[in-house]
């Protein structure tokens, strides 16, 4: 049985058994950390199973991107004046996104092209590009977007241990994009790299799609 | 709204047109090995991680902790999964259905693909075939897929 969280997409494969769970892109079981509810979503699609023909339903709730789900967040305040405000930033975000590390584990933090350590190079590297070196001559560590998306996962766990708890779906990343300056310059980054003419992939997923509307 | 945008753009994707889907009726679910098939490009720490086009899959073992997203798609709220695995891997879940006695037995082996599909032809052809032989190899009679 298949959960599906795109309609269009769940009807058009059409599975021998689909649930449509209305729910956040990343988040296919509903809430983290709430068993109760994840066992609900497989209750019900378990019993999908009990179906003489190929049948899809939709789950009786919903959860939405609720824009106004803000990460209160606090950064850390700047301590080397002599470094860029957004690698000052990420310095500063170490102890939380180590301590995050021991809590949660890595899954999906600083982990493939960069690791923590090399996550102000790489921040560097972008900010080089912002300020208008060629992409290719930035030195970006790996293929931009996997950088991006380390540098991404460094801040949003480091996010998840100042402020206490698991945001809601999203709110971690656009605290990311709107509140940090690391975000700002993979902002002005994504611009340069599209203004330069480099095929879409290269720049589109640096961020999410919202980021490049 | 993020997740909306995404799903606007991602809605018109278009999908091959399955006019008969593989159906069948499993055995009793009280009886059943059941496995976690998820797109949310899950590999075990030791193992390859995805390339930018991996029509392949990863073996995830059911008592194997160290699981990390290779997903090369920002395109997802990732968050929940660093706090939780279950959110998109629900293998605690399916130990207490077990032990509950809901279903007959967790699968000791699952699948992760990658969720980042440009050409379908590579998953239909082979690396979805090769997945499900694999699984059935296995022994397993129902499979929940999560997509990311």
């Amino acid at each position: 049985m298949t959960l599906g969280s795109i309609k269009e997409q769940l009807y058009g494969t059409a599975p021998p058994r689909g649930l449509f769970c209305d729910f956040p892109l990343g988040r296919p079981l509903g809430k983290p950390e709430d068993p109760d509810y994840q066992h609900s979503v497989l209750e019900h699609a378990l019993r999908l199973l009990e179906a003489k023909e190929p049948t899809i339903e939709d789950f009786q709730d919903r959860i939405e991107d609720n824009t106004s789900d803000l990460l209160m967040c606090t950064l850390p305040p700047r301590h080397d004046p002599n470094a860029h405000p957004a690698i000052d930033e990420a310095r500063g975000l170490r102890a939380a996104y180590d301590r995050a590390v021991k809590n949660y584990g890595n899954r999906a933090g600083a982990v493939r092209h960069v690791d923590a350590d090399t996550i102000p190079d790489a921040i560097e590297a972008f900010i080089r590009v912002s300020e208008g070196v060629p992409w290719k001559e930035a030195g970006i560590p790996g293929v931009p977007a996997r950088a991006s998306q380390d540098i991404r996962g460094y801040y949003e766990m480091a996010a998840m241990e100042i402020a206490g708890h698991t945001p809601a779906a999203w709110a971690g990343y656009r605290w990311f994009r709107d509140q940090t300056k690391t975000g700002e310059v993979i902002k002005q980054a994504q611009q340069a790299i599209k203004a330069s003419g480099a095929k879409q992939p290269i720049w589109q997923f640096l961020l999410p799609l919202d980021a490049s509307q | 709204m993020t997740d909306q945008a995404i799903k606007t753009g991602s809605a018109s994707v278009e999908c091959p047109v399955f006019e008969n889907p593989a159906f069948t009726l499993p055995k009793s679910l009280q009886d059943a090995t059941v496995a976690i098939v998820t797109s949310a490009s899950l590999h075990h720490e030791t193992d390859d991680d995805f390339a930018p086009v991996d029509t392949g899959y990863r073996i995830l073992h059911s008592d194997r902790q160290d699981i990390v997203v290779g997903h090369w798609s920002p395109n997802f709220d990732a968050s929940g999964v660093s706090a939780d695995l279950n959110v998109v891997f629900p293998i605690d879940r399916l130990k207490e259905l077990e032990k509950r006695g809901t279903i007959g037995r967790v699968s000791e082996v699952h699948l992760a693909y990658a969720g980042n599909q440009f050409d379908l032809a590579g998953i239909r052809m082979d690396g979805g075939p090769s997945g499900a032989d694999f699984l059935l190899r296995n022994e397993v009679d129902v499979v929940l897929l999560t997509p990311v």
